[in-house]
């Protein structure tokens, strides 16, 4: 499967199933387009390779462009082509299905811990899909017990893994910050006597951060999220605290200082944005002009009921919204003041491995969210659904059953991945939002999959920009 | 190749969250 599109002033042509992407002229370009017709054609099913063109229809594609380019410029065009076939790089057949269903099988570990250390929160985000950190159930706070517990659980469950994490969640983390410590130095004490390693993240909302918190946090996290959504407005629109005022000149200095102590790197200032914020690039730009460096504003998953969610008649604006974040981050890099975007983050030269890339998040499987209470659930998004209650940190995952319904998970078990070319790139999208959306973890949520596959585009042309400007 | 440029590296054959 060929997709090919222009962005920025680049041809760029990606084989799907071989991961190759090129930048290729003008000629190049509608050939491949050409040859893609006919070839997509006679081979609809990527899995099913039917058989290579034929040199009739090879000529019949060549002579088809022959008013528009000289029969030189065709032949050689042609000719490299034909080497990027033959050398598995352009219509190559994707034949994983059963690598990735073998793999699935596999004994499960568990790598990492989303711990839930707080179900309480001192703001009132409009969208929290956790419900003022409640999760529609009642407020808690870990206790130290459970938190011991959960690493207990992750250490005995994680095999001959090293490398272990646990992401300190909510609610509000530090409004459990003491037990957040006591967490922290169990786990070093495990370490020592299991041959682990932990990497502990944090994600706040900034209320609670102090000096002692920033210090604590950059010599113990590997990573911490700062939620801030952009602009004054915007921010304050959707993150109020309970009595309505806005958070963002409480939370703004001390994100700035945060980021700064951690030398711009390890962290990421993290927004959303909703449909009543559709030119979100002016939110991105705003936070890299405060001086930001890692940046993610990511689109609200609201459903239809809810005033803020995304529309699909959203969809033609946001899609451009990327396109010109896209090229302002070409500009200022260029510049000298670029920044990263999250969702724009992309390795061609050394990215995963495809199984990795197919076998999805690790949701259920390799990936466990704990309540206060020592709960797990597959993920944080599934967290006070009882209906993907998986067990608990003391007995261990007891719902077998819908364990190895997660296991299935992979871009394989959706159908409507079959013929799209971000599907190497995005696993399959996110089984909490298919369930949100069709009630089955196994669907997809279309209008999220019309902004990764733009992300998707808008990554590699950056990429194709930097090799430009590398190469001249 | 003088009309193609390859951006990317090993390709998929070749070889929790995706895009050593």
């Amino acid at each position: 499967m060929i997709h090919q599109y222009r962005s920025n002033g680049y041809n760029i042509v990606m084989d799907v199933c071989s991961g190759a992407v090129h930048v290729v002229d003008d000629v190049t370009y509608d050939l491949i387009e050409e040859y893609a017709k006919v070839y997509e054609a006679i081979n609809p099913d990527d899995e099913k390779k039917q058989r290579d063109l034929t040199e009739g229809e090879v000529d019949g594609i060549v002579s088809k462009l022959s008013s528009k380019y000289s029969t030189d410029d065709l032949k050689e065009s042609l000719e490299e082509i034909e080497e990027l076939i033959s050398d598995g790089m352009l219509f190559a057949p994707d034949e994983y299905r059963n690598i990735i269903f073998e793999f699935k099988k596999r004994k499960t570990i568990v790598k990492a811990l989303c711990l839930n250390i707080s179900h309480d929160c001192n703001l009132a985000c409009k969208y929290c899909f956790a419900s003022e950190g409640e999760y529609n159930g009642e407020r808690g706070l870990m206790s130290l017990e459970v938190g011991k517990a959960a690493l207990d659980f992750l250490v005995a469950n994680s095999g001959s893994r090293r490398n272990l994490e646990v992401d300190f969640f909510g609610g509000e983390p530090l409004m459990n910050w003491d037990v957040i410590k006591q967490v922290v130095q169990y786990g070093r004490e495990l370490e020592k006597t299991h041959d682990k390693q932990f990497r502990f993240t944090l994600t706040t909302n900034g209320v609670l951060l102090n000096d002692e918190v920033m210090e604590f946090a950059n010599k113990e996290f590997v990573n911490v999220v700062m939620s801030i959504d952009g602009r004054k407005e915007v921010n304050d629109h959707m993150r109020p605290f309970r009595g309505g005022q806005g958070s963002y000149d409480m939370i703004l200095p001390k994100f700035e200082k945060f980021a700064e102590s951690r030398n711009q790197d390890k962290y990421y200032v993290r927004g959303t944005f909703t449909h009543n914020n559709l030119d979100f690039s002016e939110d991105v730009l705003h936070l890299a002009d405060l001086g930001f460096k890692q940046i993610s504003v990511e689109p609200v998953v609201g459903g239809p009921e809810d005033q803020y969610s995304i529309k699909e008649e959203d969809l033609p604006k946001l899609l451009e919204q990327y396109d010109i974040l896209a090229k302002e981050m070409v500009k200022r890099h260029k510049e000298g003041r670029g920044f990263n975007f999250f969702h724009f983050m992309i390795d061609l030269n050394q990215g995963p491995c495809v199984v990795k890339r197919l076998a999805g998040c690790g949701v259920g499987t390799e990936y466990l969210a704990v309540t206060p209470w020592g709960d797990l659930y597959p993920c944080h998004q599934f967290v006070g659904n009882e209906d993907f209650a998986i067990g608990n940190v003391f007995d261990g995952v007891t719902n077998l059953e819908l364990r190895d319904e997660f296991k299935l998970c992979n871009v394989y078990a959706r159908d409507k991945c079959k013929n799209c070319f971000a599907r190497f790139y995005c696993s399959g999208g996110c089984s909490a939002n298919s369930y949100k959306f069709h009630d089955t973890i196994t669907d997809v949520y279309e209008v999220g999959c019309e902004l990764e596959r733009k992300r998707v585009e808008c990554a590699i042309m950056i990429k194709a920009a930097m090799a430009e400007e590398k190469e001249n | 190749m003088k009309r193609i440029k390859t951006l990317t590296g090993k390709t998929f054959k070749e070889t929790t969250s995706v895009g050593e």
